[in-house]
């Protein structure tokens, strides 16, 4: 199998990028694959902590480009998943402490050894950014159904095509079907409308991911947590299987379903 | 209004619609200043095309993009210095 370098990347902050990087790497991890996370957030790292991982970091991604230590020490294996690393990103720095050129170097070494690496992208556009995006091959791009979002998640997708990245798609996170549902929030076609990309996936809003983040256990090792079924099936789309987008709007639990009859009947 | 709606068995006219129109008329704003050639190029466009028809005064040509009440517009205000005869053929 090739091996890609896939940026995850939204413009906009707190959309879900991290999130998405920790359930999608584990998910393919748990297709045994070989993953690695790489968190370029320099000065506010927290793939870690969402990963559960922060208590065995020794060398992070500033010391493996500036040569304090050899590449394979500063991965940390994910001991619950065969094949799963992290590359932790440096809390002491910021972003001009990598350059472009040194994080393509430091893709490009990691594909001898890697079926994926998912570089987990700062907010904002400037060199944290560039820096996220210099290896890569595509982009999936982090947007949640609202204005400003949407319109972050814009630019971006304009920033990564003038990249050369020009097959970017979408995840849509947290979505709220209910919302959706009574009038109050874009749906899926009118972001797809707007954005005119391919989507790759949506994420319903769940309240396992707090819960999951809490305790650093990425949700779609929890059977229950729709998002974390979400992002398998996500995950599944990444490997090249055709399963169908579920778009959250019609409701699918057996209690919405009961109401439904119940107004229908009325 | 609100509840007459409710009362009635209407749906609220829902936020959704408000987000869509206000995302795609901003947008519109930032294609077309995130790429600083555009109006530019647009502008010297302009020039060569009028140019054949009368003589403008090309150093005070505006063009930008203004918001109309529900829509973007493109307007360009071009001096005109005078018409050449040809053209009025």
């Amino acid at each position: 199998m090739k091996s890609r370098v896939i940026v995850i990347t939204s413009g906009k902050g707190g959309v879900g990028k991290t999130t998405t990087t920790a359930n999608l790497g584990t998910s393919l991890a748990m297709m045994d694959k070989r993953v690695v996370l790489v968190d370029t957030d320099i000065g506010l790292r927290n793939l870690d902590v969402v990963m559960g991982l922060e208590n065995r970091i020794v060398f992070d991604i500033v010391d493996v480009v500036n040569g304090k230590c050899k590449l394979k020490q500063g991965l940390i294996k994910d001991k619950r998943f065969e094949g799963l690393h992290l590359l932790p990103a440096a809390q002491t720095k910021d972003k001009t402490a990598i350059t472009p050129h040194q994080m393509k170097n430091l893709t490009n070494e990691l594909r001898q050894d890697f079926d994926f690496i998912l570089v987990d992208c700062p907010a904002g556009i400037e060199q944290g950014f560039r820096n996220a995006i210099a290896g890569a091959d595509d982009a999936i791009v982090v947007a949640m159904p609202e204005v400003s979002s949407v319109r972050d998640a814009d630019r971006i997708i304009g920033l990564l095509e003038a990249a050369g990245l020009r097959n970017s798609q979408l995840v849509v996170n947290r979505l709220r079907s209910k919302m959706v549902r009574r009038g109050d929030m874009m749906d899926i076609k009118d972001i797809l409308d707007i954005l005119s990309i391919d989507l790759l996936g949506v994420v319903p809003e769940d309240e396992c991911i707090v819960v999951s983040t809490n305790r650093g256990e990425p949700a779609v090792m929890e059977s229950a947590s729709r998002a974390g079924a979400a992002y398998r099936r996500i995950a599944r789309r990444m490997m090249g299987e055709e399963i169908p987008v579920i778009s959250f709007d019609e409701p699918e639990n057996l209690f919405y379903r009961f109401k439904k009859i119940l107004k229908m009947a009325r | 209004m609100d509840i007459i709606n409710r009362l009635l068995g209407r749906e609220n006219a829902g936020s959704r619609d408000i987000a869509r129109e206000r995302l795609r008329l901003v947008l519109i704003h930032d294609r077309a200043s995130v790429s600083p050639n555009f109006l530019n190029a647009l502008k010297e466009e302009l020039i060569r095309v009028i140019r054949e028809y009368m003589e403008i005064d090309e150093e005070s040509i505006i063009v930008d993009l203004e918001n109309e009440d529900n829509s973007v517009a493109l307007v360009a205000n071009i001096p005109i210095r005078g018409f050449k005869r040809a053209a009025n053929e």
